[in-house]
């Protein structure tokens, strides 16, 4: 459990509970049967954009075809019953398994693919299913009765029996949304969503979690279409595969809320009533009006309050609140690891230097292109322990693409590099950042709304520090760099110079033997410079390595021990601050031959 | 299969692929001015291309504005006419709905707004379904033409195969590639064009150009509804349809752009024919009711192999 994830989980329980029993309650007195269904369709969609929004919530893969797992459960219980007698009992955690290993055969291939691909991907899924259905003669089956065993096969007089189990798997379904949510789980889903490279950089390997998200989602996916079709008793493709009820899901928690555990609750609470009360009233007249009422309320949502209205709702009331707020919440930073001078402790025991007599990193004759352009061209360099190493040059001298094959993001053409004799190319960004590997970006890579603190603990996470752990190395990393007064704020809130020092927290929390960063001091004033220079020579004093890459001189003559100057991809020079400033070479990269020549004048 | 009539079959699945492939080219050619230009993932463009086919055949049935035209002129002059109706509706679309969530607004925001593009254009889809169910009736209609069930005859060819080119389709073959090719000279050598490819290219420089990008932004929102409504109305005079026809051929424009490579307008024209042919060879071997699955497997293919496309290419800058 995350940081004062206790109280947090206690209270939405509490309320789960009360609104449960006041639904059942109010379900009590429902004598049509109509709205008796009703009043079980309200959690079943419900539950089912709980399992939309696991994995497109949370985790920003924006599925439009969770149909697939919908349908998979629905025709798994009505085939098992009408092929086999097996009950829905049975069916259902049959249907479950079945919409997993669903899960993972969709996901390992598409999963590949970001952003719109990935969205439209998953929406070609249910569609080609809905026509293998129709294909094998599927049309429309309807379950059988079994009058003398009507208790096990779930058959039961009283409708409102199925809104009492509809409420229960909706407990469990939200049950397990607000552990995920409070777990690490929920925060590398979290840092997925807003910034993939950051967290694969911070160490998480986002394709696995990616893949549990969708693993749960189907899941529960599966669950609320299996029990769906023992209530409604019959199967089309259409019903069950069809675009409304991928839209379904999507409608009803981007109404309520998305990546909130009550968003889906509220929005199938609002959305499906009214759209079938319209359905019942008006349907002869108006067919179609419920997709009408669904194709309104998530526009005027997505223009009006983006994320829903939980959301907004929530947000209103705490702007309301704000003074009150804000004071509870400073008081609520974690004092893990306190000690007034926090930072000065050593961060990890750093690994016996006397161990070992080679460099840290090891960089030779390491090459990338793109196209024709050779972006990166026999680079060869060595880093000692606790050395700070200064990569200069010009704009498009390769900097940047050399820390992206160093730490996985590209991939190399030729040459090696080792940390510390191991082998760093050929392996996944996180996998580079497991190996001790910190980096940080040109421009800022954040969780923007995530606290900072938050921010932070992903890459303790990403270190796989349990959750005590984690959040005290985190708190301490804050210290290293002197944000801890600001842990609480959410990351969107900082300056351009905290933000940058919240990124290298970020990058400290994994305990990393080696740093890499990108342009540290871009865009800073020249106070701010100072204050970051004096963040990172209060590291180097810790012992740590550090890489960096600047274009600005100045700068870099204070803080590095040794630079080495990429030009066009090659390495111009290597040495210590002063030679190399005075190097001819490297003069004229910077500032061109006139230069070089009125200088010799 | 006996040789003759395998023979038979493919050379009727080749023109048959080049016929249907070029009205598909030009269907892909209106999503990919949208995809492709403005990076909007736009879902409704199945509903875009199902308003293509009810303008046409609201135009021109009987008693309708242009029934005069009678019916072998009627349904393909009724095609072209849909071009503007869908244009303006495009462009109001774009205006007041899908330009809050596209454009110079979103660039640079968390993940390029694509999340809300992705919602409202669903949003709209659903509308114009449901909409169009309650507006049009669920019942499959179809624009009538005696040419639908002529067919020019060639051959007997080789082992005695023969060729049948449907009149409908090859006449709607070429008002496709007349359109395609107005469309390119439009966007290759005019003013408009210029502006339109200037704004897809780098809009905030676009905007510095004095360039006004959102009404060049409309203008191809507009440009690729038409587009695709001309095809719509093609189509309308071969296949019969209802308001959930647009679902059908939205994952068919999808693969025709993504395969032509995003970005490039007439790289989606060669996509679009790639996957006529795709779904008349799949023809010879898979019955009816699989031939639509296939094109979502080969779009999954597409995606997952190449999402580049065959000419384009894609980088991401840490």
């Amino acid at each position: 459990m995350r940081q004062g994830a206790g109280p947090h989980l206690r209270r939405h329980l509490g309320v789960l509970a009360v609104v449960s029993l006041v639904y059942l309650l109010a379900a009590l007195f429902v004598k049509n049967s109509y709205y008796q269904l009703i009043m079980t369709l309200v959690p079943v969609w419900a539950l089912f954009g709980v399992s939309w929004n696991i994995l497109s919530g949370y985790g920003g893969q924006l599925s439009f075809g969770h149909a697939s797992f919908f349908g998979i459960g629905a025709y798994t219980v009505t085939l098992a019953m009408v092929y086999w007698g097996l009950t829905p009992l049975l069916g259902i955690p049959l249907g479950m398994l079945l919409g997993g290993l669903a899960a993972i055969l969709i996901g390992l291939p598409t999963f590949r693919l970001r952003g719109h691909y990935f969205a439209l991907s998953m929406l070609a899924y249910p569609l080609a299913i809905l026509y293998v259905m129709q294909y094998l003669g599927f049309q429309e089956v309807s379950m059988p009765m079994y009058r003398e065993h009507a208790l096990l096969y779930m058959e039961f007089a009283d409708p409102r029996a199925y809104t009492l189990i509809a409420v229960l798997l909706l407990i469990g379904g939200v049950v397990v949304s607000l552990v995920i949510e409070n777990s690490r789980f929920g925060l590398a889903l979290l840092a997925i969503r807003q910034n993939e490279l950051a967290a694969e950089a911070a160490g998480i390997n986002a394709r696995l979690w990616k893949m549990r998200s969708l693993i749960v989602s189907g899941m529960l996916g599966a669950l609320v279409g299996g029990f769906y079709a023992r209530v409604l008793l019959v199967v089309t493709p259409e019903s069950v595969f069809g675009m409304l009820v991928s839209a379904q899901a999507v409608v009803v928690t981007l109404f309520g809320g998305v990546a909130s555990v009550w968003g889906p609750v509220i929005g199938a609470a609002i959305l499906v009533p009214l759209a079938e009360t319209l359905q019942a009233e008006l349907g002869q007249y108006l067919p179609g009006i419920q997709g009408v009422v669904y194709g309104i309320a998530i526009i005027a949502v997505m223009l009006l309050s983006p994320d829903g209205l939980f959301w907004t709702v929530r947000d209103r009331l705490l702007r309301r609140e704000a003074p009150h707020g804000v004071s509870e919440v400073t008081g609520a930073v974690p004092d893990a690891g306190a000690r007034s001078d926090g930072w000065s402790l050593a961060p990890a025991p750093l690994p016996a230097t006397a161990r070992r007599s080679g460099p840290l990193l090891q960089v030779d004759r390491l090459s990338r292109s793109f196209g024709g352009l050779r972006a990166v061209s026999e680079v060869s360099f060595e880093i000692a322990e606790g050395e700070i190493l200064g990569i200069i040059g010009p704009n498009g001298a390769g900097k940047t693409t050399l820390f992206n094959v160093l730490n996985g993001v590209l991939t190399a053409d030729e040459g090696s590099a080792r940390l510390d004799g191991q082998p760093m190319l050929g392996k996944k960004t996180y996998e580079v950042c497991r190996m001790g590997v910190g980096r940080t970006f040109q421009v800022v890579r954040s969780f923007p709304r995530l606290p900072v603190l938050d921010n932070v603990i992903v890459g303790a996470y990403g270190a796989g520090m349990s959750d005590r752990d984690a959040i005290a190395r985190a708190t301490q990393a804050l210290r290293q760099v002197g944000l801890h007064g600001r842990a609480t704020v959410a990351a969107g809130q900082l300056t351009n110079k905290q933000l940058r020092l919240m990124e290298l927290a970020r990058a400290l929390a994994g305990n990393p033997r080696l740093l890499l960063l990108d342009e540290t001091l871009a865009g800073l004033g020249r106070e701010e410079c100072d204050d970051v220079l004096a963040v990172l020579a209060r590291l180097r004093a810790q012992g740590m390595t550090i890489c960096i890459i600047e274009h600005t001189m100045h700068a870099m003559m204070r803080l590095a021990d040794r630079f080495v100057v990429l030009d066009h991809g090659r390495v111009l020079a290597t040495g210590l601050p002063r030679a190399v400033v005075e190097d001819d070479a490297v003069i004229e990269a910077y500032l061109g031959k006139k230069w070089l020549a009125r200088r010799e004048a | 299969m006996d040789p003759e009539i395998l023979v038979e079959n493919v050379l009727n699945a080749i023109t048959a692929g080049i016929t249907i492939g070029c009205i598909y080219g030009l269907m892909c050619i209106g999503l990919g001015l949208i995809f492709g230009i403005m990076r909007i993932v736009n879902f409704a463009q199945g509903e875009l291309l199902m308003l293509g086919m009810f303008t046409s055949f609201y135009l021109v049935s009987e008693g309708r504005i242009l029934a005069f035209l009678g019916p072998y002129w009627g349904p393909f002059i009724g095609a072209m006419c849909a071009a503007p109706a869908v244009f303006a509706g495009g462009a109001i679309l774009h205006r007041f709905l899908v330009s809050r969530v596209s454009g110079l607004r979103t660039v640079g925001s968390l993940d390029e707004g694509h999340f809300g593009q992705l919602v409202v254009t669903l949003g709209i889809s659903l509308i114009l379904q449901n909409g169009g169910q309650i507006v049009f009736g669920s019942t499959p209609v179809a624009v009538r033409t005696p040419l639908s069930s002529q067919a020019f005859q060639i051959g007997p060819l080789y082992q005695g195969a023969t060729v049948f080119l449907n009149k409908a389709k090859l006449v709607a073959f070429f008002v496709a590639i007349l359109t395609a090719v107005i469309l390119y000279v439009v966007l290759e050598y005019t003013r408009l064009g210029k502006a339109l490819r200037a704004a897809a290219d780098n809009p905030t420089a676009a905007t510095y150009m004095g360039i006004d990008v959102d009404r060049a932004y409309r203008i191809a929102f507009g440009l690729g509804s038409g587009i695709t409504a001309v095809a719509g109305g093609l189509m309308a005079t071969y296949i019969s349809f209802g308001p959930f026809v647009g679902f059908d051929y939205v994952i068919i424009m999808y693969s025709g752009v993504v395969l032509g490579g995003m970005g490039s307008i007439f790289g989606a024209f060669w996509g679009g024919v790639t996957v006529g042919f795709v779904q008349q060879f799949s023809a010879l071997v898979l019955p009816p009711q699989l031939q639509n699955a296939a094109i979502f497997v080969v779009f999954l293919m597409i995606v997952l192999l190449r999402p580049q496309g065959l000419f384009g290419r894609s980088a991401e800058r840490a």
